[in-house]
This record gives C-alpha cells, sequence and structure tokens, in this order.
C-alpha cells in the first residue's frame, strides 16, 4: 500500500474539443468527464455514443457540442459499433485515430454488457468509457445495476430502496484480461488525464475507463457540489481509483481514509437509511477494500 | 467461368469479388456456410477484409453499421431468428442511410424450432426501410449479391438479398463466376456519400426534433422512390457485361392469362414447369415472378395484374390474423385499380414443406373453379388428422 500514489501531471492542456452551449444539467459529472478526458485524447478521436445523457448532451441535429466526430449508436451497441468503425479504419490504414466508445452505466453495466464483452474478448482496439452515474439518468433516474446499495431512484421508491449490491465493472472487465482497466474521477483531473493519456498510448487492445460521474438531478444534491461528491466518493473508498494491467496488475491510486456517513449523509438519494444501513454499506466498503488490497498484494507483477 | 457452387457459395463468391472490406456476422443455420467461405477467404488472403465473428446477430449488425459510417464496403448474412434479433437495428441502418448489404436465409421462426424454409422472417422486416430482393436460382443469387452493391451505394439504403434455406442455399447448380477484373469494371470502389472524419467532424445519428424527423424519414422514402429507376440502370449496365438481367418482377404468359399466380424463390423455378404444363393443355395461365418486394413495384403490378380475371397468390408465410403477406400487398396494389381481378390467397410451404408442382396445380384448378375466394386465405395441404387441427377450435 506504500506505493499507493495518485497520479500528477505538470500540465492539462487548454485547448478544448467541446463547445459552450451543450445541453448538460447544472453540474453534470458526465460533461467534465467528457471535457477532460478529450484534453488526453485530442482531436484524432472518434465518439461512438449510445443512448445515454451524452447522446443528449451531444446536441440535436444540426449542432454537435464536440469538436471531434461522433457516431450515435443504439443503446445496447457501444462495444459492436466500436469494433466496426475500428475495423473500417483499419481498412483505411488509418492508424493514429483514436476510437472511443462512450456510454453511461445503463449501456455499460445492463443492455450494452453483451457487446462490450464480445468486443472485450475480441481484444478489439479502442478504448471504452463508461462515464457511471448509478442509474439511467436521461430517462428520469431509473436504477440500473451500477446503482449501489441504498439508494432511492425512481423504480427503487420509498421503503423499497435497492438492496443489491452495485455490480463491480471494472473486475467484469478485467477479467477478460485486456491490456489496461482503470477507474477515475471528475474530481481528481490529473489522475484522470494521465490514466486517458496511458490509455490511449496503449494501442492494440481495449482500454476501459470506469470514470465516476455525479449526477446532481439524480442524486438529489445541490449542484455545486457535484465535484465534491465525486471527491468524497473516492475520499471513503465507496469508488476506490486503481489500475489493472493485463488483468493481473493491480495499482492502487488512492487510499481513502474517511467514514462512508461524510459520503452519504449529503445526498438526497440516500437520506432515508439508519445508522444500521449505514453501519451495513461501512462494511460492504470496508470489505471491498480489503479484497483489493489483498488483489494488490498478491500481484502477480511486481 | 461456370462453376457448381451451392446457394451460399454464389453469395460469398460475390462477396469476394465485390471487394468487401468489413464483414461481421454471428452463425445460424442455414447461412453458415456463407460465413465460413467468407471467414476462410479473409483467411488465405483471397480477400483483403476484415471479420468480425460477434457474439450476436444485434452485435453484427451494429458492427457493419459502424463500419459502414466510417466509410468502407460492408456485409453481413443472417436467417430467421437472427434477422428477428437484428430488428431494431435494421431501422438504425436504413435510417442512417448505410449500404450495407445483407444476404438473409428464409428460415422459419420458432418456436417449435424449425430450420427449414419459410419467408415471415424476412416479410416481418418490410417496414425498416430496407430494400429487399428475393431469389430463384444460384445464379441469380449471385447476380443479386453483385447488383446489391451497386443499388445500395446509388440510393444509399441498405439491401436484403433474400434466398431460400435448403432449397437453394444448400443446393448445388452451375453458376457463371466472372473473373476479378470483370467485375471491377461493372462495380468500382465504395465512394461514401459521407464517412466519419476527424478533419471535419460532424456527428452521424443524433437527437432529431420533431421539426425535422419528418423530413428525414420523407428523404428515406423519396430514395425508395428512385430505385426501380436505378435498378433498371443498374441492370442494364449489368446486362452489357454480363448478358443476363431479372428486373423486379417477370411475367410469363401474363398478357392473355386469365389466373395469374404470383411466386417468389425458388417455387417461381416449380411455377415455371406447372405453367408450361397447363400452357400445353390450352388453359389460359400466367405467372409472376416477384423478385423486388421492397420498394413495392405498385405500377408494374398494377400493369401486369391488372387485366387478368383471378390472381393467386402463394404464400409462403402468414401474418396472423390477417393473410399471407404477398397477397395483402398484392390486394393494396389493385384496390384502387378500377374493375381489378380477385386476390386468392393461397398458404403452402410453411416451415420447409414442399412446395410441389402438384401443389401448385392444386392452386390453379382450385382458383380457375371458384368465381371468388371464399376466405381471405385458403391453407394447402393442411393435415386434417393432426392434432393441431382438433386442438385449433379450443
Amino acid at each position: 500500500m506504500e506505493d499507493c500514489q495518485i497520479m500528477l501531471q505538470q500540465k492539462i492542456s487548454d485547448k478544448d474539443y467541446m463547445y459552450p452551449g451543450h445541453v448538460a444539467c447544472p453540474g453534470c459529472g458526465a460533461a467534465i468527464a467528457m471535457r477532460f478526458a478529450l484534453k488526453a485524447l485530442g482531436e484524432k478521436t472518434m465518439m461512438v455514443i449510445p443512448a445515454c445523457c451524452w447522446g443528449v448532451i451531444a446536441g440535436p441535429y444540426p449542432q454537435t457540442s464536440l469538436k471531434v466526430p461522433i457516431l450515435h449508436t443504439a443503446f445496447a451497441t457501444a462495444g459492436a459499433t466500436a469494433s466496426g468503425l475500428r475495423a473500417a479504419l483499419d481498412m483505411k490504414e488509418d492508424t493514429e485515430t483514436t476510437v472511443v466508445a462512450w456510454a453511461g452505466d445503463g449501456g455499460t453495466f445492463d443492455i450494452g454488457i453483451q457487446a462490450l464483452s464480445g468486443a472485450v474478448e475480441r481484444n478489439e482496439d479502442f478504448i471504452y468509457v463508461c462515464y457511471d452515474n448509478e442509474a439511467y439518468m436521461n430517462t428520469g433516474v431509473q436504477r440500473s445495476s451500477a446503482t449501489p446499495f441504498g439508494s432511492r431512484t425512481t423504480t427503487t421508491p420509498g421503503k423499497d430502496w435497492k438492496r443489491s449490491r452495485k455490480k463491480n465493472i471494472t473486475e467484469i472487465l478485467a477479467a477478460h484480461r485486456i491490456p489496461y482497466a482503470a477507474t477515475a474521477s471528475i474530481a481528481f483531473p490529473e489522475d484522470m488525464i494521465q490514466k486517458f493519456n496511458v490509455a490511449k498510448q496503449l494501442k492494440g487492445g481495449t482500454r476501459f475507463l470506469h470514470v465516476f460521474a455525479s449526477c446532481p438531478t439524480g442524486w438529489r444534491i445541490p449542484t455545486e457540489i457535484s465535484v465534491k461528491i465525486a471527491r468524497l466518493a473516492v475520499q471513503t473508498n465507496v469508488f476506490p481509483l486503481y489500475e489493472i494491467k493485463n488483468g493481473i496488475d493491480y495499482r492502487l491510486n488512492y487510499k481513502g481514509d474517511r467514514p462512508v456517513t461524510d459520503y452519504l449523509k449529503v445526498q438526497g438519494r440516500f437520506k432515508h437509511l439508519t445508522d444500521d444501513d449505514i453501519k451495513q454499506i461501512q462494511d460492504m466498503v470496508d470489505e471491498d477494500w480489503e479484497l483489493l488490497r489483498r488483489k494488490m498484494e498478491n500481484n502477480l507483477v511486481t | 467461368m461456370k462453376k457448381v457452387l451451392e446457394g451460399s457459395h454464389a453469395v460469398s463468391e460475390a462477396v469476394r469479388l465485390a471487394r468487401v472490406q468489413v464483414m461481421s456476422a454471428y452463425p445460424i443455420t442455414p447461412q453458415t456456410h456463407i460465413v465460413e467461405a467468407l471467414s476462410e477467404y479473409c483467411s488465405n488472403g483471397a480477400m483483403n477484409a476484415r471479420f468480425l465473428c460477434v457474439e450476436s446477430e444485434h452485435s453484427a449488425m451494429a458492427a457493419v453499421i459502424g463500419a459502414a459510417s466510417g466509410g468502407v464496403r460492408t456485409f453481413t448474412a443472417t436467417s430467421s431468428q437472427g434477422l428477428a434479433l437484428m430488428h431494431e437495428l435494421l431501422h438504425w441502418a436504413s435510417a442512417a442511410r448505410l449500404p450495407i448489404v445483407m444476404a438473409e436465409v428464409n428460415r422459419a421462426l420458432a418456436p417449435g424450432w424449425n430450420i427449414w424454409m419459410d419467408q415471415t422472417d424476412s416479410l416481418a422486416q418490410r417496414d425498416t426501410g430496407w430494400i429487399q430482393l428475393y431469389c430463384e436460382d444460384g445464379q441469380e443469387v449471385f447476380d443479386t449479391t453483385l447488383q446489391a452493391f451497386r443499388l445500395a451505394e446509388k440510393v444509399s439504403l441498405p439491401v436484403m438479398v433474400v434466398l431460400d434455406a435448403f432449397f437453394l442455399s444448400h443446393t448445388f447448380e452451375p453458376v457463371d463466376v466472372p473473373d476479378q477484373d470483370i467485375v471491377d469494371g461493372f462495380l468500382p470502389p465504395f465512394l461514401p456519400r459521407f464517412e466519419l472524419n476527424t478533419d471535419n467532424p460532424f456527428a452521424i445519428g443524433q437527437m432529431a426534433a420533431p421539426t425535422i424527423y419528418m423530413e428525414m424519414r420523407h428523404s428515406i422514402q423519396k430514395a425508395m422512390e428512385r430505385v426501380p429507376g436505378e435498378l433498371d440502370q443498374v441492370e442494364q449496365e449489368f446486362a452489357a457485361t454480363f448478358n443476363r438481367r431479372y428486373g423486379p418482377m417477370e411475367a410469363i404468359h401474363c398478357d392473355d392469362a386469365e389466373v395469374i399466380m404470383v411466386v417468389t424463390g425458388t417455387a417461381a423455378s416449380t411455377c415455371r414447369k406447372v405453367i408450361s404444363d397447363l400452357r400445353a393443355i390450352n388453359e389460359q395461365v400466367g405467372m409472376l415472378k416477384l423478385r423486388m418486394f421492397r420498394p413495392f413495384p405498385t405500377d408494374l403490378i398494377r400493369q401486369v395484374l391488372g387485366s387478368a380475371h383471378k390472381i393467386a397468390v402463394i404464400d409462403r408465410n402468414f401474418s396472423f390474423g390477417v393473410s399471407g403477406i404477398f397477397a395483402q400487398e398484392v390486394r393494396a396494389a389493385l384496390c384502387n385499380y378500377k374493375g381489378h381481378p380477385s386476390v386468392f390467397g393461397y398458404i403452402a410451404g410453411l416451415g420447409g414443406r414442399d412446395v410441389t408442382p402438384e401443389t401448385l396445380e392444386e392452386i390453379y384448378w382450385k382458383t380457375k373453379s371458384t368465381d371468388k375466394p371464399d376466405a381471405e386465405s385458403i391453407w394447402i395441404g393442411l393435415n386434417p388428422y393432426s392434432s393441431f387441427q382438433s386442438r385449433s377450435n379450443s
């Protein structure tokens, strides 16, 4: 754990590949994620976007909020469509352009996981980004398999708040033994940009980035604490920052030391939780953290 | 050069010669021989192409949508359940105006599991914006596949080349397979109308407000309306090179026919023989083979069928609660035509059951001897002793 370190880089490009005037909600973590991701990826990038909040944020015909090409595609297809686009570029001998699939948690954890797993098993040469706002936000905050234990959504309302755990997508992807899988957070832009740089350089296989992207609308939080909440998720180990190379080489980037209650108490989606519920969540987070720590210690690569 | 090929390989040979650049497919009987051959061509260098072995038909269509958006020539093949699984993306491919070519092997839908010939799979996709061409024999499959690329790329719409399961896909026939340079003369490299390009970034397939969506849909119909003329042009050029053409339909002995039988696919071959035998005994019978189902050749249908007394449509498909689908479309084409003929709808040969010369003769005599159809659909060859017959009333 001693080598646990956040990745820092001295300079973030001042060039933006996103236009102002996009239609994201105020405080949208997904918009922040895209802005920083493109700073690392640059103009030789093609975005494949399935149904998700970004399908709207990118703008209606004939407008676009990005300065890179966008291929909008059906909900379940990001992995497959990106595979086809990559194959076309290969046939045209364009090895410079980076193909990026940019999907929400619904398009990644749920309806898109089959196409994603298929693409990843073939080790397709693209970057897959899941910006995770932990529910179907674009359709009005319905639960997804990325929704955490304890959260209320419009399909897990009232006393029926979600009682199953969040699916661990990063481990699922790592189990495919892809070259690179990492988590990142909009509250740690240097770390996130560095990870996008690493992913961009690692051509030839699938690179997966799981980006924690807070959603004030769905999480029932004030817009001005969107980034703060994302930071608290890391500081409480609810969303650890780490990287996995080739499915076996684990590297932790941040060690949190705050109790989960600091993270939960400030969000409307968790306000119904009792002290016992919070204790249960703390135990789950501790258990997950211990599991991750063991994987770090048992690294096959030293 | 003439080769003895099964229908599946008539497809794969045409795809090889079309210099397709990206293919993707998921195996399903009876489509497998097509994609196995294409995989082999990619592996042994016969084709300079990528073959993406995806995990579902849904992903296969998504992959070729991605590739076509990148500006390369694309192909996929499927059948039955696979086509049904693709449904969402069939709409996507046409509305995105991508000239994807797909071979679709007509096979029955489950349950019960049935891998044999039935047209309901492709006809259920009639509203997806795909051009649909139905083939009668191996040569027509080969020729139609080549023509499909030219046609798709001219109108920026996807084309489905449809062939009967087993009766065509697995039947060996002599097929004239030309040399590459001759095919190149007919089918030049793909010049995309648009393609994703980082030097000129724009978005494809994004949100469309009510203020523009209708115009987008109307433009697809305008493209569909261009298809008959463009197909004619493609076939003229094809005929100049290969000395063969098919047209959107073929009418035989229809000018003086009192009864015209409307057929598709391999049943057309059987019908040719039946018509010839019946003419030999002075029966006033004609045959219309329908090749192009989408766009539906309404004007030609009226011209050819309008003056006959009775039309017998043979449907190897069914739309539950209505009738056979070809019969439905023929009726719709004729309904505003003054003094139009009676349309008899016959259901035959579902789920791989043979449509024999005897089947077609029975249909002819039944049509001739009846003034008006006594039902929307007349089911031919049902076994009265089947347990399903006794249950059907309960």
